[in-house]
């Protein structure tokens, strides 16, 4: 038994997997580091040099750096209403509704259609001749018809508002799955004393989805630093004005249209530690939830 | 106000649904647009921008597969597709099974580091990445980017995985050692087996995720013959900006393939995605 199942067994089913990884994690986030105080040459004329921390110097005065991270932090404001919406919808899938499967398939939509090809459409609809200002017009609501796409002012919020209506599904999905596991009981409890439909959500749903809620919260910070490039490159390329640039394509902007590697790479380190701050607080959360859970 | 059973209680049984049928509209905008407009010629857009087509015609989506370029990226986007994620499934049932299943001190820490990994940003990564690849002179080629998605992919299908083996019941696999039965037979002859649904899950998520891949296909297949799907999109709606109707068209040919595997395979899809919430 023992000589199957020894010591070096383990490694070897894993091994396919460890190299993948080290080769698409661990090496360049090692080169990374490296990058990130060097400046980098583009040919074997322009020789790469150590700088040391002129990198680093740089962003932390580059304007448009700051822009970025501030950009990264508004983007952070969808968490809330995302939480908001996702508990209310799932209650309201919870109460069973008639129909509520075919509602609950119809909002997972979103989250499953291509950050480009929503980019895209929803680009036609913001636009000033588009579906949502001639919409707003012909209810003689001219006043609010803008720019959504084209203002600085209005394009982050616009962009805000397409992440919402992507990433909500996922939130109402979760939000159901952890409802479903809860006993029916405490909501038939709740309303037999009487609670109405908001004392339900407030004394029973809320407090029941607590770990979900933090665990939904998390996941979306992170997307928020991580996995939005798309939505710019798509809907707005930094523009206008720069005024919808985030971290991510700041660092494409310095690495492959400036080719300013190192800065890049310092950019880089920079977000790398704030999302490494936030998988530390989903870590402690987790273990703090384990406990309350089996409590 | 209170109401004694649930039928009454507030608010009304109508309210729901129209707070429902509300947000599933807004859900749907955007694919509704992509099939209203796909069937409008130009001219009959111009007139009527939001309601279903009056003389619906088939010419705009035909024309927008003229050319054979949308087809092209099609196929470029299901080469990518299928190799990363069979590459990254085997490769993850593998790791999975130690780390599961086996006595592996190191197991912990390697599913540890997995999950850590999984928030990295990808765009820090593709910094070297690239650097890499244009010394090895393997810019613009498919190996690349598969082996990129490959590894992007594992840390996630590799956890689902070993959260799907841990459920197996471990008398199961003693009694299969007790006959006799080594790892590897054990590994082919009762795990993969009895993890259809898993498979099948992870496979659907990942499947999702490298079709809807924008960043890494960029930077790295960047020759016009070798685009995916989703970069022709791009360039694509740069093309016919002017022409709605056939932008939309072209859209509505990106999505339905995964909009046609969520209607067939949907638990598949929503078992994939709420896995990773069961333990962070």
């Amino acid at each position: 038994m023992s000589s199957r199942f020894d010591r070096w067994l383990p490694w070897i089913y894993a091994l396919p997997m460890i190299a993948f990884v080290g080769l698409t994690f661990a090496y360049p986030t090692l080169s990374l580091l490296t990058y990130s105080v060097e400046h980098v040459g583009r040919s074997a004329y322009l020789p790469t040099t150590f700088v040391g921390l002129a990198n680093f110097r740089y962003i932390a005065t580059d304007s448009l750096f700051h822009r970025a991270i501030a950009n990264n932090l508004r983007l952070f404001l969808c968490v809330p209403v995302l939480l908001v919406l996702s508990v209310l919808l799932a209650q309201l899938l919870h109460d069973r509704p008639k129909g509520w499967r075919i509602y609950r398939s119809l909002l997972f939509i979103p989250y499953i259609l291509s950050i480009p090809v929503v980019g895209v459409v929803f680009g036609y609809l913001f636009q000033y001749q588009g579906q949502l200002n001639n919409g707003l017009r012909a209810l003689g609501l001219d006043a609010l018809a803008a720019d959504w796409l084209g203002s600085p002012a209005l394009a982050m919020p616009t962009i805000m508002s397409v992440i919402i209506w992507k990433e909500l599904g996922f939130g109402i999905i979760l939000c159901l799955a952890r409802l479903s596991s809860v006993g029916e009981q405490y909501f038939e409890a709740a309303r037999v004393d009487g609670a109405n439909w908001f004392q339900v959500l407030r004394y029973v749903t809320v407090p029941q989805l607590i770990p979900t809620l933090a665990f939904y919260a998390i996941v979306e910070l992170i997307n928020m630093l991580s996995w939005v490039f798309s939505y710019i490159y798509v809907m707005t390329l930094g523009g206008p004005q720069n005024s919808t640039v985030v971290a991510e394509f700041y660092i494409y902007q310095q690495v492959f249209q400036n080719s300013q590697i190192g800065v890049g790479a310092a950019a880089g380190v920079v977000l790398l530690c704030i999302v490494g701050v936030l998988l530390a607080v989903r870590q402690w959360l987790t273990r703090r939830l384990a406990i309350y859970e089996s409590e | 106000m209170r109401a004694n059973n649930r039928s009454s209680a507030w608010p009304a049984s109508l309210l729901p649904h129209a707070a429902l049928i509300g947000f599933a509209g807004i859900a749907l905008l955007p694919l509704y647009f992509m099939l209203v407009s796909a069937f409008k010629t130009r001219d009959e857009f111009l007139a009527n921008q939001f309601g279903p087509p009056r003389a619906p015609v088939l010419s705009t989506l035909m024309q927008s597969f003229a050319g054979g370029d949308l087809f092209h990226w099609v196929l470029n986007s299901l080469a990518v597709t299928i190799a990363s994620v069979l590459l990254s499934t085997a490769f993850a049932a593998l790791a999975a099974y130690p780390i599961a299943l086996m006595k592996w001190r190191a197991g912990p820490y390697v599913l540890g580091t997995l999950i850590a990994l999984m928030v990295v940003p990808p765009i820090v990564l593709v910094i070297p990445l690239f650097q890499i690849a244009a010394a090895l002179r393997q810019l613009n080629t498919y190996q690349t980017v598969i082996v990129i998605y490959t590894g992007l992919l594992l840390p996630f299908s590799t956890f689902l995985l070993a959260s799907f083996f841990k459920t197996i019941s471990p008398s199961l696999i003693e009694a299969a050692r007790m006959d006799g039965a080594g790892s590897w037979r054990i590994f082919r002859s009762i795990l993969l087996p009895l993890s259809g649904p898993a498979l099948a899950t992870v496979v659907t998520v990942q499947a999702l995720w490298v079709w809807n891949e924008l960043l890494i296909a960029i930077v790295f297949l960047q020759s016009e013959h070798l685009r995916t799907l989703m970069v022709g999109l791009t360039v694509y709606n740069s093309r016919y900006r002017i022409d709605v109707p056939m932008v939309m068209a072209g859209m509505l040919w990106g999505t339905l393939p995964m909009l046609l595997l969520y209607l067939v395979g949907q638990r598949f899809f929503i078992r994939g995605l709420t896995a990773g919430s069961v333990k962070g």
